[in-house]
């Protein structure tokens, strides 16, 4: 990237300043204006899109969920529009109470050990042994799997009575737990299915920081007679911790995202022990044969504040490390 | 998920490591640590494959057999008794959402890459944004939008609503890699009277190759492995997905676990191919932008 600076000053320069000589370059004859449209015209069919698949559906969204919309309201076109009134049933349903509590402990329990196992097993990894490479690989395969097969799988792995789980819980003699049936555990149910498929996006992250680290930093470390704790704790964290940061927060942005996992596992259940934003959002608007568009999109916008103003901290601490 | 493949894409050095003068003995040691830890973290694969092989009248035995003692092969024949329509659908569907991703990706990405187009670091912060949008809020949108036109329940209705899953993504991938390719090949390009789209299409599409085999892989996959828009768009149409077909099949006959988790198997295969092919080529994709003549 850095190495066409030089070129990209001299390609902006005369497209700022207007119609100015363009600095001296002897082969190449620059028309800023042709250059632009042409450069325009390779963007237009994404703008388009962007325009017609994101801004579109997500002004609809903002739509339904200032008017009053049922099924009918699609088809006669007759939504009376009534404000907040949506957001107001929504902060005021008694399910808002549990799904922000779910949502917040889904997020942070799952990122907490999906962060701490990969953190692990990246600086496991980073030893040289035989086959590190192709296992390192192997642990890819959780992340690469479509989330249905991956949550239909712990589903039967949990299931009460012929789950393997309890079948190993009973014979180390404990007693049966209903892990998707009992609101005590469902939560903790999809959490954990969740951190399976997370830890490998954690490890490769922090696997490719580890890269970056000086290994000179190391050698002098070991000569200072450095244990394995010590380097790791003085050494391999503080240096990791920009990339740390960015790993934790895109972690927040894509679990709080999370909707297939929980909905093929508990479908939010029971009563309300596992729904999350995502998951009350989408019982809202295609749960039921009684749709109701309105809260289902206010929920929806909720969500979305919430994933941007993660996203938007994420984008400022990732430039913030680029310019240093 | 999208962002993770970055840093797979940082050159790597696997020459930087802790120096160490351990002796062979201690790294056997570490192999084996590692095989256990591998072994523990894919054992829900192996148990999908063993659930897949078990006979029904074995499936609720307590304990579960660890071994598939007597495989059976009876989930795989419901798989193709009942599932092919749905993998044709997600087949079909996944290979026309990799080619507008490519499309739309492509062209974008070499002018944010080459051409300097004005505004372009904001429309390059849009899809980072974009990314960040609740899949299951786009599809609240895309429902209300395809009610209104009537196309809910196409397939490529399905195709568009999976591309915006992978523009964004794929936009990124092609311009970090077109970002390297040396200008001097175009300009060379430019002195033999090629315009930009001549530009695009004959020089820098082809060196950009391994980044399209990326970008279409993973396209491919999420498109394979959507359940949101399928579910949203696409539940009541003749042409539905296999992520359905599996949701259906949890739903129906809950007892054929077998069943289940053989069409589980089937629907992993292109993630497992996935990860044998796209490992070569996203180191390719790196090493590529090498201008051999």
């Amino acid at each position: 990237m850095s190495t066409d600076t030089m070129e990209r000053r001299e390609a902006v320069s005369p497209a700022g300043t207007g119609g100015t000589p363009a600095p001296a370059g002897p082969t190449r004859r620059r028309r800023p204006d042709t250059g632009q449209l042409a450069a325009w015209a390779f963007l237009a069919p994404v703008v388009a899109y962007l325009a017609v698949f994101y801004v579109w559906p997500l002004v609809r969204n903002v739509d339904l969920s200032t008017h009053d919309y049922t099924v009918r309201s699609f088809i006669d076109g007759n939504a009376p529009f009534i404000g907040f009134e949506n957001f107001a049933d929504v902060f005021t349903s008694p399910t808002f109470g549990p799904a922000l509590i779910n949502t917040l402990l889904f997020t942070g329990i799952s990122i907490a050990f999906q962060f701490s196992i990969g953190m692990a097993l990246a600086v496991f990894f980073f030893q040289r042994f035989p086959l590190s490479a192709t296992l390192r690989a192997l642990f890819l395969v959780p992340w690469l799997l479509p989330l249905i097969v991956s949550a239909s799988t712990w589903s039967w792995m949990l299931n009460s009575e012929s789950g393997v789980v309890n079948s190993v819980i009973r014979t180390l003699g404990g007693d049966q737990v209903n892990w998707l049936t009992s609101p005590q555990w469902a939560l903790t149910s999809v959490i954990i299915a969740n951190i399976w498929i997370g830890i490998p996006f954690n490890l490769v992250i922090l696997y490719s920081g580890l890269q970056n680290i000086s290994g000179d930093i190391y050698e002098a470390a070991a000569l200072d007679g450095a244990n394995a704790w010590q380097v790791f704790w003085r050494i391999t964290f503080p240096l990791l911790r920009p990339v740390s940061a960015i790993t934790i927060l895109l972690g927040l942005v894509y679990t709080l995202k999370v909707f297939d996992i929980i909905w093929i596992m508990t479908r939010g259940g029971p009563g309300d022990a596992s729904t999350t934003f995502a998951i009350w959002s989408y019982q809202l608007g295609f749960g039921s044969t009684l749709p109701s568009f309105g809260p289902a999109a206010a929920v929806g916008n909720l969500l979305i504040v919430m994933a941007l103003v993660c996203g938007f901290v994420y984008l400022r601490v990732q430039r913030k490390q680029d310019q240093s | 998920m999208t962002t993770a493949v970055r840093p797979a894409a940082a050159p790597r050095s696997e020459a930087r490591r802790a120096s160490s003068g351990r002796a062979g003995r201690r790294s056997l040691a570490t192999t084996v640590i590692g095989v256990v830890l591998t072994a523990i973290m894919l054992f829900p694969i192996y148990w999908m494959i063993n659930v897949s092989l078990t006979p029904t009248a074995q499936m609720r035995q307590s304990p579960p057999s660890w071994f598939p003692a007597a495989p059976t092969l009876d989930g795989y024949r419901a798989v193709v008794a009942d599932q092919l329509p749905y993998l044709g659908t997600s087949l079909l569907v996944g290979i026309g959402t990799v080619v507008v991703t490519i499309a739309l990706a492509a062209p974008a990405a070499y002018s944010l890459a080459k051409l300097r187009p004005r505004g372009g670091g904001a429309l390059s912060f849009v899809l980072l944004v974009a990314q960040m949008i609740p899949q299951v809020i786009m599809a609240m949108g895309f429902y209300a939008i395809y009610l209104n036109l009537g196309i809910l329940d196409e397939w490529w209705g399905l195709v568009i609503a999976d591309s915006t899953l992978a523009v964004p993504f794929g936009v990124l991938i092609f311009t970090a890699f077109m970002r390297g390719i040396p200008d001097e090949l175009m300009s060379a390009a430019k002195l033999d009277g090629a315009g930009a789209w001549r530009t695009f299409i004959s020089i820098v599409l082809p060196v950009s190759r391994n980044s399209a085999v990326t970008v279409g892989l993973f396209a491919f996959l999420w498109a394979w492995s959507d359940f949101v828009f399928s579910s949203t768009l696409n539940s009541g149409g003749d042409a539905q997905t296999i992520t359905l077909g599996i949701y259906r099949y949890i739903g129906n006959n809950n007892q054929e676990w077998n069943s289940i988790m053989a069409t589980a198997v089937v629907a992993s295969i292109p993630a497992t191919v996935l990860l044998v092919v796209a490992q070569r080529y996203v180191a390719a994709g790196v090493t590529a932008g090498a201008v051999k003549d």
